[in-house]
């Protein structure tokens, strides 16, 4: 049965003692999308993924892949599973061709089109030359791939990878990037980070988690349209004070640096640098710029106390 | 049940892609080789010692397997250290957890991976005594009770240190309690010397008692029952372990 909804956690709580590590989270991925779980180091991230794909359980709350209780039926809802923890669970004394080909039939890939599969999965991680070479002597970022390959070697319909990047130099980063965007197209996957970039360049969602809390979620399209709130100038000759209709606060950085915020709803742009013109002010730069996803991030889980926020 | 041969087939090659096999199977084969040589050599120089009640089968036989049961004290938890230990410290566990397989799944694959390389074990030590069946008359039914008790030996041992292995992330602290666990299972024979309210329960329990029995060529159900309890008592006690870990 096709289900629109494949991961759907209600109350996931996590205690080790009278420690809380994850404290009633709710997560929902859809089919196709690209979800980034973003948080400061010891957030709940990785409890909350372990939790997700049955390796730890939950104190409360529950876990439904692709419609099955984890719970109830582990074995089911593993087999909709792809999952790359921390470290990739690779197994260092075999061959990268041995282990992918153990990995399938782990997760019951017919033996007739095992060998296809591995292939695809080498295919695209982009292991091809690496199939015969024992992976205990393949360098960390090669290990990082064949972690990436085993989570996709089956086709699951979900895909959970625990920071993918991690010990990758910027080439290799871009590659599983992309790759990571390819598979979105058949896959839904969810990813974790403390890089701001990466949840950037690649998820359709992003939800931050402070302390085992859900602070902030929204769609990546609604943080980027909330970006063209404020804007960035940057003048040669520039006044001592701003009169343009529309622009409502003026902060001045230093250097001819100015960051405008306008009236609500209003854009002036056009104004500014008809002005900028008419006074020769000398602009040089222009851009829309506001709320970051750094910013968020940081005002979110940088002080003591933080607000829960929760956007449409 | 396909994940359980998948993991199976795959804990038998890990097994012998690894040196640690292979020294442990030279040495193993060579001082019973050596044991066998002079067992041999002893036999000769002393015909006397054969009689009626006592034949080549038990001279050699049960001389050899006596010795290798002490032998495989020593070496069993080496072979049964990184079973989890290993798979625990460098986190690839995760890769069977987060698998379509139920934790017994993943035990029984990991064990009946380990019985591979028993039974690489036992092949060659068979041949030594039934290598004399073109010089004398053999009881092979004596060599054969041998060698079961040979193999449920080891596999008990095996299941033993497969329990301890789930216990630790540090393979060599899996290695040191399993040579501990099985020790002291192997003396509770000599608890029960002492006497006491116990004794006969200690005798039972004892590893090595059954062991007795079957290398003297004795079959007895009680005895393998014994050791298939002991072994599905261990592999229980292990996939137990697991569970606690998730919780």
């Amino acid at each position: 049965m096709q289900q629109d909804i494949l991961i759907e956690a209600r109350g996931l709580t996590r205690r080790y003692g009278p420690h809380i590590a994850v404290q009633g989270i709710d997560l929902t991925l859809r089919r196709g999308e690209i979800l980034g779980l973003l948080g400061p180091n010891g957030a709940g991230k990785s409890t909350t993924m372990k939790m997700l794909t049955g390796n730890l359980a939950p104190s409360s709350g529950s876990v439904k892949i692709n419609g099955i209780d984890m719970a109830a039926e582990p074995k089911k809802a593993k087999q909709a599973l792809g999952y790359l923890p921390e470290l990739p669970p690779v197994h260092p004394e075999v061959t990268v061709d041995e282990y992918l080909d153990f990995v399938a039939a782990l997760h019951g890939v017919p033996k007739t089109t095992r060998k296809a599969a591995v292939a695809k999965a080498k295919q695209s991680c982009g292991l091809n030359e690496m199939s015969r070479r024992l992976i205990g002597n393949l360098s960390k970022g090669f290990q990082q791939r064949v972690g990436l390959a085993q989570a996709i070697v089956h086709q699951p319909p979900v895909i959970i990878l625990d920071e993918p990047t991690v010990g990758l130099d910027p080439i290799q980063i871009r590659e599983i990037r992309a790759l990571i965007s390819a598979l979105a197209q058949n896959h839904s996957v969810i990813l974790s980070s403390h890089i701001l970039p990466e949840i950037q360049a690649v998820c359709s969602r992003v939800m931050i988690v402070h302390r085992g809390r859900v602070v902030f979620q929204d769609s990546m399209a609604a943080v980027t349209a909330q970006n063209a709130s404020r804007l960035a100038a940057v003048f040669r000759n520039a006044p001592k004070t701003f009169t343009v209709p529309g622009i409502a606060g003026t902060q001045s950085l230093g250097e001819g640096r100015f960051v405008f915020t306008p009236d609500a709803g209003a854009d002036p742009r056009e104004a500014l640098i008809a002005e900028s013109v008419k006074q020769g002010w000398g602009l040089l730069e222009l851009k829309t710029e506001g709320r970051t996803l750094e910013e968020i991030f940081v005002s979110l889980t940088s002080g003591e106390t933080t607000e829960i926020k929760e956007a449409a | 049940m396909s994940a359980l041969t998948a993991i199976a087939r795959h804990e038998a090659r890990r097994i012998f892609v690894s040196p640690l096999a292979w020294t442990v199977l030279a040495v193993i084969q060579f001082i019973m080789g050596l044991s066998f040589f002079l067992l041999l050599g002893e036999m000769v120089n002393n015909p006397g010692s054969l009689n009626q009640y006592s034949g080549v089968a038990d001279y050699i036989g049960g001389g050899l397997f006596g010795f290798s049961a002490v032998l495989l004290l020593l070496i069993v938890p080496l072979m049964t250290m990184r079973l989890f230990a290993e798979d625990k410290k460098s986190g690839s566990l995760t890769l069977l957890t987060t698998a379509p397989a139920s934790l017994t799944e993943i035990v029984l694959g990991k064990f009946l991976g380990l019985t591979v390389f028993f039974l690489a074990v036992l092949v060659p030590m068979a041949l030594m005594p039934f290598s004399l069946m073109s010089g004398t008359d053999l009881d092979t039914g004596r060599i054969f009770a041998g060698l079961l008790g040979q193999l449920l030996l080891m596999l008990s041992f095996g299941a033993a240190g497969l329990f301890v292995s789930a216990l630790t992330k540090e393979p060599v602290i899996a290695a040191v309690g399993g040579f501990g666990l099985l020790l002291v299972v192997w003396l509770l024979e000599a608890m029960a010397y002492g006497g006491g309210l116990f004794s006969e329960l200690f005798r039972y329990l004892s590893l090595i008692g059954h062991f007795e029995k079957l290398r003297r060529g004795v079959f007895d159900t009680a005895d393998v029952a014994y050791y298939l309890l002991f072994i599905t008592f261990f592999l229980w006690l292990a996939v137990q372990r697991l569970d606690i870990e998730r919780s």
